[in-house]
């Protein structure tokens, strides 16, 4: 061996998995990583809604106005709730409450299911309207190829992101089951803040559509 | 060739026989049968990328129609280019050897998320099964690019290819999150970053840009489908829509992917250097700092395939010098290799011939490329044969030599056995000369004013044509005799011993086939990788606390 070898700090991780730390470490920036490829999903999104309301700003504006603006405010009210219900749940099961936190994740989980229900609603007065995505617009209050734009720009990246609500809602609510059954404790608890990890993402992606597609 | 003296014995235990049955295969979470695994699979894809190949330079023999029709050969191009770059290249180096070897290299035990690698594997089998149904269908006609508007206009089986793609995205980006967090959290004590082994360095940057480029990917081709499922309009002039916006969003991610091809290749070179010529990497550093700077500038770059669609003129500029940053951290990593071997004492293997392959390659394949970054020049090149010359020479001469070089200079750790030498030798020069008969034509043919994608050409450039097809077969008849001395070799090669190069990676340290374990007590490097500066000090494995 060599003698400089034996001076080197040891590093923490030698065993596969050998404590509960370092596989805790290692499920948190999994999780980073992961995030990073959700925020590089919707970006490729971003950059069409850019190009297009440079293209078409006027017509944007326009179809803008037509936006609920009172529905899309509540929805983020209801989001940034829920968020703030789950982030409470992860302090409360750092500190051992198993049920404060099994029922601040239900709390989160009707927040949640209560987002998708308003969105529906919207959805079902722009179908009313015809202001379909693609070929199927045909609301002819705004001229066709910006307006048009601006409704399959809406309805996809709404869509993707309520994929991601339902996706969150069925990951809360199976982590609120096994909260509820004593999976986890102060010592165990890392599906849940891996959980409430992607549900903030989740949320603050919506932060960024809200202005985008009701305000300004 | 082993010096070890004793004749070297197989292990009685190890990862192959640890457990038997196809179940224990199907259902495994050990990373060696992980990357055994997707090794079999990405073979299998060569294969059918290498049949449509060949059809393709028999089709090209005479002008006019040879074998095919019109159709056919547009399906058959785009085929073989889906096949080779979704299903073979991005995956190959990474999925295969990364996942045997990244644990190994680093003294863990597997990677950070068996469970997710396994996942990971299922996803490809199923993106590729979906893809191959698509061929089945009849198959696309758009090129491997997918271009819009073609792509959303055209009759032929677009839909399936796509989906097989995205999903095959999603196996890439699972390996990628696995890598990267293996790096970081699962190093043995003494795997300090400044010591992590090259292979290792280049995996973990080809990671980084598998994360970050591949969902934007999975996103333009969601938008493809809808527009062929729903016409919205995002790539479609009449309805508004701008069709250069789907070539910006799919290069933001096909350019980079460039790089998940070459960057593991010029891992698995540096670690070959090292070990055939019996040095220290001239610089350690500047091979690390030219990977991660490639996988960095990788994503500056994608603009310059748009020079001729409209693109801007400071737009074109500035992607044209940011193109030409690649090759200097490309020439920085040549001239380290070349440093390395410089009074080396160079043993000649064939893993070594296909590093001179590669480097003599990606020479050439790099200057082409700062040929065609030329805005200027690029006009007459661009959609040649000059252009398909230029990136075989990347993604086969070099690529495709690096995934041959690591398959000879593993072997041995995967499975125990040697291959036969002299013949690996023979083929690996045999196999060089006819990738060089090959493409070499299609540069002069594309100067010339050959375009890419078509079936039929002026009789004046049939002579070179001819050379071309004629140097494909060679490299079929090559591959043909690579498959039969390996599968030969898998049951009756001679028993290899751990370390039959006697190398100072830190892989060698452990049994070769590896026991299912990887090591048999947790591992400690006290001394760096690439350590033969002191050939009289055996490298041992210390043992971790």
């Amino acid at each position: 061996m060599q003698p400089e070898a034996s001076a080197r700090p040891v590093v923490p991780h030698a065993e596969h998995f050998g404590d509960e730390a370092s596989r805790q470490n290692a499920a948190h920036l999994g999780m980073w990583i992961f995030l990073a490829t959700e925020v590089l999903l919707f970006a490729a999104l971003f950059a069409p809604y850019a190009l297009y309301r440079l293209a078409y700003p006027e017509l944007f504006h326009q179809a803008r106005e037509h936006m609920d603006l009172t529905l899309g405010t509540i929805n983020t009210y209801v989001l940034v709730s829920s968020s703030v219900l789950v982030a409470l749940a992860v302090a409360s099961i750092r500190k051992g409450r198993e049920l404060v936190a099994s029922a601040l994740l239900v709390g989160a989980v009707v927040l949640g299911i209560t987002f998708l229900c308003i969105k529906g609603m919207e959805y079902a007065h722009h179908a009313k309207d015809k202001a379909l995505p693609g070929a199927h617009y045909a609301f002819h209050q705004f001229a066709v190829p910006g307006a048009s734009l601006y409704f399959t720009l809406y309805w996809i990246m709404t869509g993707v992101h309520a994929v991601h609500v339902t996706v969150g809602v069925g990951v809360l609510s199976v982590l609120c089951g096994q909260t509820l059954s004593g999976k986890f404790s102060a010592a165990y608890h890392t599906p849940l803040e891996l959980g409430g990890m992607y549900w903030h993402l989740v949320d603050i992606v919506w932060l960024f559509l809200w202005p985008l597609l009701y305000l300004s | 060739m082993s010096q070890s003296g004793a004749e070297p014995v197989m292990p009685e235990r190890h990862y192959l026989n640890a457990e038997r049955g196809l179940w224990s295969w199907l259902t495994t979470h050990d990373h060696k049968r992980i990357g055994l695994m997707f090794l079999g699979l990405l073979l299998l894809m060569f294969l059918l990328g290498g049949v449509y190949a060949l059809a393709l330079r028999i089709e090209l023999l005479t002008p006019g129609e040879t074998i095919m029709s019109r159709l056919a050969y547009n399906r058959s191009f785009t085929l073989h280019g889906v096949v080779m770059v979704w299903l073979f290249l991005i995956p190959s180096i990474p999925s295969a050897f990364g996942n045997f070897l990244l644990p190994l290299m680093i003294g863990a035990k597997d990677v950070a998320f068996p469970r997710l690698n396994l996942a990971s594997l299922y996803l490809y089998v199923l993106g590729a099964a979906i893809t191959l149904w698509g061929i089945l269908q009849g198959g696309a006609d758009t090129g491997w690019t997918f271009y819009t508007p073609y792509s959303t206009a055209t009759g032929t089986a677009v839909l399936p290819v796509l989906l097989g793609v995205f999903v095959v995205g999603f196996s890439t980006i699972l390996t990628g999150v696995n890598f990267i967090t293996t790096v970081h959290t699962m190093r043995a004590p003494g795997v300090t970053w400044t010591k992590i082994p090259l292979f290792v360095w280049a995996i973990y940057g080809t990671s980084i840009i598998q994360v970050l480029a591949t969902p934007v990917l999975g996103m333009v081709l969601v938008l493809v489908m809808l527009e062929r499922l729903g016409g919205l309009g995002f790539f479609d002039p009449a309805r508004g829509g701008d069709p250069l916006l789907y070539q910006h969003l799919f290069w933001f991610y096909s350019h980079p992917a460039v790089y998940i091809m070459i960057l593991p290749g010029m891992g698995v070179i540096s670690e070959a250097v090292c070990a055939f010529t019996r040095k220290n990497p001239f610089s350690y550093r500047v091979l690390v700092v030219s990977t991660v700077g490639i996988a960095f500038v990788g994503f500056l770059t994608w603009g310059h395939h748009m020079f001729v669609s409209g693109a801007s003129t400071l737009g074109a500029g500035a992607f044209s010098v940011l193109s030409m940053l690649v090759a200097i951290f490309t020439a920085l990593k040549i001239f380290t290799w070349l440093g390395t071997m410089y009074r080396g004492s160079i043993w000649i293997t064939t893993p070594f011939v296909y590093v001179l392959g590669f480097i003599f390659l990606l020479f050439f394949g790099g200057m082409s490329g700062v040929a065609v970054a030329v805005t200027s020049a690029d006009i007459h090149w661009h959609d040649t044969y000059f252009v398909v010359a230029h990136f075989h020479f990347i993604m086969v001469g070099a690529s495709l030599m690096a995934f041959l070089g690591a398959l000879h200079y593993w072997f041995p750790k995967m499975f125990g056995r040697r291959y036969p030498e002299a013949l690996g030798i023979g083929t690996a020069v045999l196999i060089i000369f006819g990738f060089i008969a090959t493409f070499l034509p299609q540069f002069l043919l594309g100067n010339m004013g050959m375009p890419r994608r078509y079936a039929d050409y002026p009789e004046r450039f049939q002579p070179l044509h001819v050379a071309s097809t004629a140097g494909a077969s060679l490299l079929g008849f090559g591959f043909l005799i690579i498959a039969i001395y390996l599968i030969w070799s898998l049951r009756h090669g001679r028993v290899a011993g751990r370390n039959p190069w006697e190398s100072r990676g830190y892989e060698w340290t452990s049994e070769s086939p590896p026991p299912k374990s990887n090591f048999h007590e947790p591992p400690s490097f006290p001394y760096p990788p690439h350590d033969y500066a002191r050939p009289d000090v055996a490298p041992e494995v210390g043992r971790a606390a």
